[in-house]
């Protein structure tokens, strides 16, 4: 029988926010900024996601790409990929969608703070980890030091390349970019993310690595930041599913018997060791 | 607990008149093809409490197939409303391995984010229980200790003849049978008469566990790579049938409907299975649980431990429906465990 008190509001039920601005990003990439309505904040931490109601279309999640220090809006990178994220990418300014979340556990700002923060961002895993660099970046001292190596397919398919054109200026921010194949006008790295780590030197006791990326990737690059002398707690990752509900009721996202809507999908590398199946 | 007695003769009294009562639909099984299937009961002569097994369980009474979520109107100014479809409704004849099924399910939706679309309906449910003393082919509720009932039922009757013996469960179930039934209170001899039915049926069941329940997650944490998954599943055609019969499943997918006037809509979730293909599926390609193996196993896991751990409650209930309804003869979680405790000796 059913003792606890039942909450009246439906789980089920989005807020709606305004899409204020659009900008293309590479060549199936959007970053889309949005508002609540009645300009609430999301209250996200970097790492969560939301789930994004296209009226009509459906539901997806979507890791936020903001961080949490920008207060009056949020924004969603997206790849266009499936029936919903195609439908968004056709939106234009001042277009309604739902809102529900945000949801899951993100990344651990507690346990990061005063550590030297390796970040590691395969293709558009730099969305969500979009967030926590710029958390970072607005609150530069009170972390150590501050590595990020990019990686992606092609120069064509690099993303938010202003913005880590920025960071390449920062005296306190060391990024190392490379792409699997270059092109005629591309001068940087040539090889996959795991040439990167010869060219970085970490300090493994302080040291965590932030991993987001495909799939395929994580077995490699984990190997690479356990070689450079981390431990499995100091290596976080973030897990892709399909989360349908977000509240951990619908049995999409699972993973064993963890629900990673709920759970996740931020993880060490310490917890997917007792999860088969995560990567 | 406090037990009553109800002549047979009386039963078809005490229905006529909840279903003729305002307010609450009665539902409960009635002969449907040659086989069992819960549905609306509107005079007494078509329930039939001497049932093996319903081909689906009371749950879409809970969980319907498809509900609606919220609404939404796509006008200049959208809007989103909340949907709550819930209706009163006294379910009549539950066996007790589904009166667990519904605990699991209350479980499962008033944890952690209460699901107030479940928990409303749950609310308006009245679940009237019979003793199963004609169990299923299939079924292993006595070896998986899920044949008899003690909690999760307003009444609970079991058939001693002519008479059934009522157990109150609930102040709801007492007030009901006050209202609508002509009882009296039970004797020793028609309490141990009721328990002797009960131990009969127990021997009835064709089909057992081969080890003690609180013993199969200890079992499933050492058969991950076991044989047993893939041999069992080479067979599976990916139908979803053990998933959709299974009281305990409650899996959904969430899908949007616009109306014609594309001004209007809806979304609702409808039943969804991990044995389907596309139940890990992302929108890059990715597949978590690509091949049969590993998504009966899945199923399995969370059968016998993922749910465990979670609710403290199995994810089976040894109804047997899953066995009956597959056609590659693979579902039953019985014949997996113990073949994999058979492998594990």
């Amino acid at each position: 029988m059913i003792t606890e008190e039942i909450t009246r509001t439906s789980i089920y039920l989005p807020q709606l926010a305004e899409l204020i601005k659009v900008k293309s990003i590479a060549e199936r990439e959007k970053l889309f900024e949005f508002k609540l309505q009645d300009a609430k904040e999301l209250g996200h931490k970097p790492g969560q996601f939301v789930e994004v109601s296209l009226l009509g279309i459906g539901e997806m999640p979507v890791s936020v790409s903001s961080s949490p220090t920008k207060k009056s809006s949020f924004e969603l990178a997206v790849r266009n990929a499936g029936s919903v994220s195609n439908a968004l990418h056709n939106l234009t300014e001042g277009a309604t969608v739902g809102i529900r979340g945000p949801f899951g556990k993100g990344f651990p700002l507690e346990s990061l703070k005063g550590k030297d923060i390796l970040i590691v961002a395969g293709g558009i895993g730099l969305f969500p980890l979009r967030s926590l660099i710029n958390y970072i970046l607005d609150k530069r001292d009170e972390f150590g030091r501050f590595i990020i190596l990019s990686g992606c397919r092609t120069p064509r398919e690099r993303v938010f390349v202003n913005e880590l054109g920025q960071c390449q200026k920062r005296q306190d921010v060391e990024l190392l970019e490379t792409v699997d194949r270059g092109d005629e006008e591309w001068t940087g790295n040539v090889g996959m993310i795991t040439t990167l780590f010869s060219k970085v030197t970490v300090a493994p006791q302080n040291t965590f690595a932030i991993v987001v990326g495909p799939p395929v990737m994580y077995k490699f690059v984990v190997a690479e930041c356990k070689k450079k002398g981390l431990r499995d707690e100091q290596i976080l990752l973030s897990l892709e599913r399909r989360m349908k509900c977000g509240v951990g009721k619908c049995g999409h996202c699972q993973i064993n018997g963890v629900y990673v809507c709920q759970e996740g999908p931020v993880f060490t590398y310490a917890e997917i060791l007792k999860l088969r199946e995560a990567i | 607990m406090e037990n009553k007695v109800i002549e047979k003769q009386n039963m078809s009294l005490l229905v006529n008149s909840l279903t003729s009562a305002e307010g609450a639909e009665v539902i409960g099984p009635r002969r449907k093809d040659g086989k069992y299937a819960f549905g609306k009961i509107a005079d007494a002569s078509e329930l039939c409490l001497d049932y093996d097994t319903t081909v689906l369980p009371p749950k879409m009474y809970l969980l319907p197939p498809k509900e609606t979520l919220i609404t939404f109107k796509l006008e200049k100014e959208y809007k989103v409303e909340p949907v709550i479809e819930d209706k009163s409704v006294i379910l009549f004849g539950v066996h007790p391995h589904d009166i667990k099924a519904i605990e699991l399910l209350d479980a499962t939706f008033s944890a952690t984010n209460p699901d107030v679309n479940y928990l409303s309906r749950r609310e308006k449910i009245t679940v009237i229980g019979v003793d199963c003393l004609n169990p299923n082919p299939n079924a292993f509720c006595a070896s998986l200790g899920t044949a008899i009932a003690e909690t999760g039922f307003d009444l609970l009757l079991t058939d001693i003849g002519d008479r059934y013996v009522v157990t109150i469960g609930s102040s709801k179930g007492k007030e009901l049978l006050r209202e609508h039934a002509e009882t009296r209170e039970a004797s020793q001899a028609e309490l141990a008469q009721r328990d002797v039915e009960r131990q009969k049926a127990l021997a009835n069941y064709k089909v057992s566990l081969k080890m003690p329940p609180e013993e199969i997650p200890k079992l499933l944490d050492k058969s991950w790579d076991s044989h047993v998954f893939e041999e069992r599943s080479e067979k599976c055609l990916n139908c979803g049938s053990c998933v959709m019969v299974c009281p305990t499943c409650f899996c959904f997918d969430v899908q949007d409907d616009v109306a014609l006037n594309l001004k209007q809509g809806e979304r609702y979730r409808q039943w969804d299975a991990c044995m389907l293909t596309d139940f890990a599926l992302v929108a890059g390609g990715a597949n978590f649980r690509e091949d049969k193996k590993s998504r009966l196993r899945h199923r399995m896991y969370r059968k016998g431990k993922y749910l465990w751990e979670r609710y403290g409650k199995l994810g089976c209930v040894g109804c047997g429906r899953c066995a009956s309804a597959c056609l590659a003869e693979i579902a039953s979680p019985a014949e997996t465990f113990n073949l994999l405790k058979e492998e594990s000796k």
